[in-house]
């Protein structure tokens, strides 16, 4: 995957919690057997109606948030099924960055196997993006060296990431090589145990 | 005298094959379970690296989400065949075993592991499917993972994780007639909401768990993903002995009493601590019938939907009104008013005999209602023969109910199985999401029994005076 180190792009709000991957990755798009191409069926059930016309009631389709690359969401973000397709999705429509109180545990950890950073802010940090980012373009940049979150505007805040994830996303390691360093660990283990 | 430690924590120092201070630790895999929908991207990663699959013994395939349910032979969506075909030559070239379409095995993932005696106590097992939570039934450490992991478990028969938290979900009491182990993890989940497990493993103890059998135990564990935990699971007993002993891939003879004093052996330490500890009395349980879009949004069969501008906060206003809209639920009317007009008894939530018994134990003769259409999806072959032993089909059938080949079905609608738009399903599956059955269509989640009475009645009643 991609290595990120800082990422500065336009920030669109979705203003939910509990926001689910079968509404980031409807079922019906996950009969395709390539990572690629998901970008344009992301929330397809809030984006397009039943004729597979832009709903011009869901944000995402309002022009001023053409190009974001950030998302910032409610809590909760990411639950139910472990479909990867879903940062897939969201990594082929353009988004690397997703900002939200709370993640589902699969769903972050799939993010950052993608090249997604998953950001935890604050309940009150978060509030203050998604009040600015309802206005429309506006910018944030996150650093991943520093684990800080800043605007122009003098917004300013850090966040926690595991050290693993971190350098993962930084380096864009392929993570099975990584384990295979440790393949002579794994096979001695492998000699001693006992599966009925 | 050495330290109590949970179940948790004996089947991790088991199966650690290394850890540094920092770093997440490398844990070993016990058994990788493998479906149609989650693998081609893995599979195909393995061969742009040249890489095999690392224990084909440890793996086992089988398709459920996305096949048919009638007329089986034929598979009429060519993209749903390419994935089906696409994991059968997957399994060909990389040596897993696979109970495929037309195999005597093949059925829901979850429900196969258990059927085969594939699933044991203390093993740690993944899948790339959130409800891989089911196994923790049997005392293993099953959770889900994506599509990246699925190839990291091919490739190295390993998983990076960090040590997880510890949750007793403490169940004392005794459940009431007419009160089933789903109607316990609703009500668990109405109490606590979405996500009170997340980056926790849920241990269910208590006397009302230690009653459940296997297959109650199989349903709270299974939906501890709806409580934002990956993995929940109940220590091995008698009764989980028991339910294994003889199954396929079951330890035999002397290999069976080793197994059995090793399994038994798991569970937790008196006075072993716990990260947190949550509390439901079973005997005040009812029958619980979701009226929203999360498992949360849930109220006893008696209660009223309830009214938003009732919310205690801002944000909960606008959930409810939203799930409302969703719903095309008037505030405050009683839930059994609500009338229905498809019943689905299945998914890996409440397809295994047991609960296919249940459902068939509230017809009493009676008929599906004229404005309902019910589908009876059996989580496996196994189950479906099983049941047909016991004549459970012919009860439904005659009651007016469709009895279905196994996969997935309706829980998720990817095979076809769909619920229209604007429609009402009561279903026993797990999760009520905006769209899950279908583009706009609007789910309850029920127990069998629920869901059958719902089917007879045409709207949703109270199973304790049916």
């Amino acid at each position: 995957m991609e290595p990120l180190k800082t990422h500065t792009g336009l920030v669109y709000p979705l203003n939910r919690s509990n926001v689910d991957t079968d509404q980031i990755i409807p079922k019906q798009f996950l009969k395709r057997i390539s990572r690629q191409g998901f970008g344009q069926y992301l929330f397809y059930n809030w984006r397009f109606d039943e004729k597979d016309r832009p709903r011009e009631d869901f944000s995402l389709n309002d022009p001023k948030y053409k190009g974001t690359s950030i998302l910032v969401g409610g809590e909760n973000f990411g639950c139910g099924s472990s479909r990867e397709h879903a940062p897939w999705a969201l990594e082929d429509y353009g988004f690397r960055i997703i900002i939200a109180p709370s993640f589902a545990d699969i769903f972050y950890n799939n993010c950052t196997k993608n090249g997604i950073l998953p950001v935890v802010l604050t309940e009150a940090e978060v509030q203050t993006l998604m009040d600015n980012a309802e206005k429309g373009d506006y910018h944030l940049t996150v650093d991943l060296e520093n684990k800080v979150v800043t605007d122009n505007h003098g917004f300013k805040a850090t966040f926690d990431l595991a050290e693993y994830s971190r350098q993962m996303l930084l380096n864009g390691w392929d993570e099975i090589s990584v384990t295979l360093t440790y393949e002579d660990k794994i096979t001695a283990f492998e000699k001693e145990h006992i599966v009925y | 005298m050495t330290t109590p430690k949970t179940i948790v924590e004996k089947i991790w120092d088991k199966n650690v094959v290394y850890e540094e201070e920092g770093k997440p630790a490398i844990l070993y895999i016990d058994l990788h379970l493998v479906h149609e929908v989650t693998s081609p991207q893995a599979f195909e990663g393995l061969r742009l690296k040249g890489r095999t699959v690392r224990q084909p013994k440890r793996t086992f395939a089988t398709m459920d989400h996305n096949v048919p349910t009638v007329h089986t032979n034929v598979i009429k969506d060519e993209i749903s065949k390419l994935q089906m075909d696409t994991l059968r030559k997957n399994c060909e070239e990389f040596g897993v075993p696979l109970a495929g379409m037309g195999h005597e095995h093949q059925g829901i993932v979850h429900v196969i592991g258990p059927d085969l005696g594939l699933t044991q106590p203390g093993k740690t097992i993944v899948c790339g499917d959130s409800h891989t939570s089911t196994h923790g039934a049997f005392g293993a450490l099953a959770f889900g993972i994506g599509t990246s992991e699925v190839e990291h478990v091919l490739a190295t028969q390993t998983v990076w994780q960090q040590k997880p938290k510890t949750l007793n979900v403490q169940i004392d009491g005794t459940l009431g007639t007419g009160v089933t182990a789903k109607d316990l993890i609703l009500a668990l989940i109405a109490k606590y909401g979405v996500n009170f497990g997340t980056g926790y493993v849920l241990e269910y103890t208590g006397e009302a768990v230690r009653n459940l059998s296997m297959e109650g135990r199989m349903t709270i564990c299974n939906m501890s993903i709806e409580a934002g935990a990956r993995a929940g699971l109940v220590a091995p007993d008698e009764t989980t002995v028991n339910f294994i002993e003889g199954r396929l891939h079951a330890p035999k003879g002397e290999d069976f009493e080793k197994a059995k004093e090793m399994w038994l052996s798991l569970r937790s330490d008196e006075g072993a601590v716990y990260d947190k500890t949550v509390t439901l009395n079973a005997s005040e349980v009812e029958p619980q019938v979701t009226w929203g879009t999360n498992p949360a949004q849930c109220i006893p069969v008696n209660g009223q939907v309830p009214n938003p501008e009732s919310a205690a906060t801002e944000n909960d206003k606008n959930e409810i009104k939203h799930a409302l809209h969703y719903m095309g639920l008037e505030p405050d009317v009683n839930i059994t008013d609500v009338p229905i007009q498809h019943v689905f008894i299945g998914s890996c939530t409440n397809s295994r005999v047991e609960d296919l018994e249940q459902a068939a134990s509230v017809i009493h003769g009676r008929k599906v209602s004229d404005s309902v259409t019910a589908i009876v999806v059996p989580g496996s072959q196994t189950v479906k023969r099983q049941a047909e032993e016991k004549g459970l089909d012919k009860l439904f059938i005659e009651a007016g109910f469709e009895w279905r080949e196994p996969g997935c079905s309706m829980c998720l609608a990817m095979n076809g199985d769909a619920v229209p738009p604007h429609e009402r399903c009561a279903s026993t599956s797990n999760r009520n999401f905006e769209g899950r059955q279908g583009a706009d269509a609007r789910t309850h989640l029920v127990s069998p029994e629920m869901a059958a009475a719902a089917a007879i009645a045409g709207h949703f009643v109270d199973v304790r005076t049916f």
